[in-house]
């Protein structure tokens, strides 16, 4: 195995990383200041894709793209939040689960029957397309680079904004004592659909920037969503920092174990058989590291349990 | 509070009388579409086990209905190719026997949910949803990454497998076999519910400090419910792939999870026919509503919806009213 291939998988589990963020964050944020477990965040993140590819397609500029994206899936979220999800702080988890399993079957078929069945296409913008030559003589595409810094520049927004803003302090009382920070004046119903739309926005974010890499089609947001969950657990439910880190750490297991494994096998296997071994292995890699995680942490890295 | 037994004994026999009148008119799709509810009303009941009586909401239970499905797949796809399943350190060949193949599905999924459960019961509430749901997807992707059965393509049986006596080609027959594994996994669950065991796990789903408290361990209960739900769970995957006679990694997939949870919620929770009712009205609708339009889930989606929001306890709580439990 040569560096420069280790170089780069490392870069790609980074920019899977950074993705997984995006998604994670939306949903531990929900989860910590509303208790709310949304199945229906991958549906936001296809949201987010199909506006910006049709968008793209529309206008062919690739931020106009981005920012439709942000807005439709805002826009998506708190519109979900204002008739259905709002029902539902009260309920069980049971309840949350089926109503917003409910919400994937009617976005899902909605977005369907809307834009068809075929998957949609989200060109690389020219400005970002081809590679850079990173020092070490690492080729690597521009556009993947600059995935890992925006996501990373976003996750610096939102530390500063949980940490340093007036609304930030908001949620996080609100995730401390809704009762109090309702009688201290704070319209708590306006800032859970707040929440709930930066959460949304940011999903659709990430749908938008992996839509130009994959296809932009229905049902891509569930496997998104699963391994967010992934992250969430292995960080710790609640916890932002948990959940920078755990998608860090999915992100990388994921893609090394991919190249990783078929070639560890390979030492003292038949090829065939290394390498069908070392896939079935690394296809379950970030489950064996999560349920690790669970017999060490039950509560997960940076969880309060 | 005498409506619920009257309900579920209009809908057993119901299920039976709608069965024999197509046997009589010569509707063998209709007997079809009512041994599908069968199966997939028993893979509720085996849900129903853990939701319903020990409070787990367990988003994987695919794993087990997949287990099942996969265990015919194996073993009848053996025996169609007369090739030996494994042959050192003892012979082992494939079969084309319903029995066996059941016990082999019961036993796999058992041993699944056992080692599943250890683990995922460590935890509880929202991150127990989420860890089974991580479960079901770690298996799904191995069905599919794992070549030497069928991979992505799934597995196809040509001819459904055989149970001593019958002619399970028939239509009517098959239904029979599923119809009375239904009625046992019923009655199991009833007789469960009011055993010591169930009582013990309904108290936990309730309180578990209390239960602690008289010397009773949670976890335990909690692991051989979970196990016994993936068993019951197991055997209507291996039904439900001998009645399609094909096996695929869909049966894996977090949507059969969901479908599976939502005959339960659908029927009603904790209730005894739950599952069967949701099953029945799944099947239903996805009849109906699928000859009305192409984008039936939409209309699906509402009214599960509408289900959450405005009807707790299910198409149950709306027609006998609330349970007579004490909760």
């Amino acid at each position: 195995m040569s560096l420069i291939l280790f170089t780069e998988q490392m870069l790609n589990g980074l920019q899977f990383g950074v993705m997984l963020f995006l998604m994670a964050a939306g949903l531990t944020l929900i989860f910590g200041v509303m208790g709310l477990i949304n199945l229906a965040h991958g549906s936001l993140y296809m949201v987010g894709a199909f506006a910006a590819a049709w968008v793209a397609g529309a206008s062919g500029s690739f931020l106009l793209a981005l920012m439709a994206s942000l807005a439709a899936a805002a826009a998506a979220g708190a519109l979900i939040e204002l008739t259905v999800i709002r029902r539902l702080y009260a309920r069980d988890h049971l309840d949350q689960v089926l109503a917003t399993f409910a919400l994937i079957l009617i976005f899902s078929e909605g977005t369907r029957w809307a834009f068809g069945s075929f998957p949609l296409f989200l060109d690389i913008p020219p400005l970002l397309s081809g590679p850079v030559t990173l020092p070490g003589g690492i080729e690597y595409p521009l556009y993947r680079l600059t995935i890992i810094l925006v996501g990373l520049t976003v996750a610096a927004a939102l530390f500063a904004l949980i940490a340093r803003t007036r609304i930030g302090i908001q949620i996080r009382a609100g995730e401390s004592d809704r009762e109090m920070i309702a009688a201290l004046g704070v319209n708590i119903s306006a800032l859970y659909t707040l929440v709930f739309a930066l959460g949304a926005a940011l999903a659709g974010l990430a749908g938008a920037l992996i839509g130009a890499i994959q296809s932009v089609q229905v049902g891509m947001g569930e496997p998104v969503l699963i391994l967010a969950f992934v992250v969430i657990v292995i960080g710790g439910i609640g916890s932002i920092k948990g959940a920078l880190v755990g998608a860090i750490l999915v992100g990388l297991t994921d893609t090394l174990g991919r190249i990783l494994l078929p070639a560890f096998f390979s030492q003292f296997m038949a090829p065939q058989a290394a390498n069908s071994v070392g896939s079935s292995l690394a296809s379950m890699a970030i489950y064996i590291l999560m349920a690790v995680v669970l017999v060490v942490r039950p509560g997960g890295l940076f969880g309060k349990a | 509070m005498r409506r619920e037994p009257l309900l579920n004994g209009a809908v057993f026999l119901g299920l039976l009388a709608l069965v024999l009148w197509a046997w009589a008119v010569d509707e063998p799709f209709t007997i079809t579409l009512a041994t599908r509810v069968a199966i997939l009303a028993l893979a509720g009941v085996g849900l129903n086990l853990a939701l319903g009586l020990g409070g787990l909401v367990s988003l994987g239970h695919a794993v087990f209905f997949g287990i099942g499905g996969y265990a015919m797949g194996i073993l009848a796809s053996h025996a169609q190719s007369y090739s030996p399943l494994i042959e050192w350190p003892v012979l082992i060949e494939g079969t084309k026997s319903m029995p066996v193949i059941w016990l082999v599905a019961m036993s796999a999924s058992g041993l699944a949910a056992l080692a599943i459960g250890a683990l995922s019961l460590r935890t509880s509430g929202v991150y127990f949803i989420m860890i089974t749901l991580a479960f079901g997807q770690m298996f799904y992707y191995f069905a599919i990454s794992w070549p030497a059965y069928g991979g992505e393509d799934g597995l196809s049986i040509y001819v459904r497998n055989g149970f001593p006596g019958l002619n399970t080609l028939d239509p009517i027959q098959f239904f029979a076999i599923c119809y009375v594994i239904l009625g046992l996994a019923l009655w199991l669950f009833s007789r469960l519910s009011r055993s010591a065991f169930g009582l013990a796990l309904g108290a936990a789903r309730q309180n578990a400090e209390r239960v602690m408290a008289v010397g009773i361990a949670p976890y335990r209960l909690r692991l051989v419910a979970f196990t016994l739900s993936g068993v019951i769970t197991g055997l209507a995957g291996a039904l439900f792939a001998d009645l399609n006679r094909f096996v695929s990694p869909t049966m894996f997939s977090w949507q059969t999870s969901g479908e599976i949870m939502v005959f339960v919620i659908l029927g009603g929770v904790a209730r005894l026919f739950g599952p069967v009712i949701g099953a029945a009205v799944f099947i239903l609708l996805e009849h109906m509503l699928g000859g009305l339009s192409e984008f039936w889930h939409i209309y699906l989606g509402a009214v599960l919806l509408g289900v959450v929001l405005f009807a707790r306890g299910g198409i149950i709580g709306l027609i006998a009213g609330r349970e007579v439990h004490h909760d």
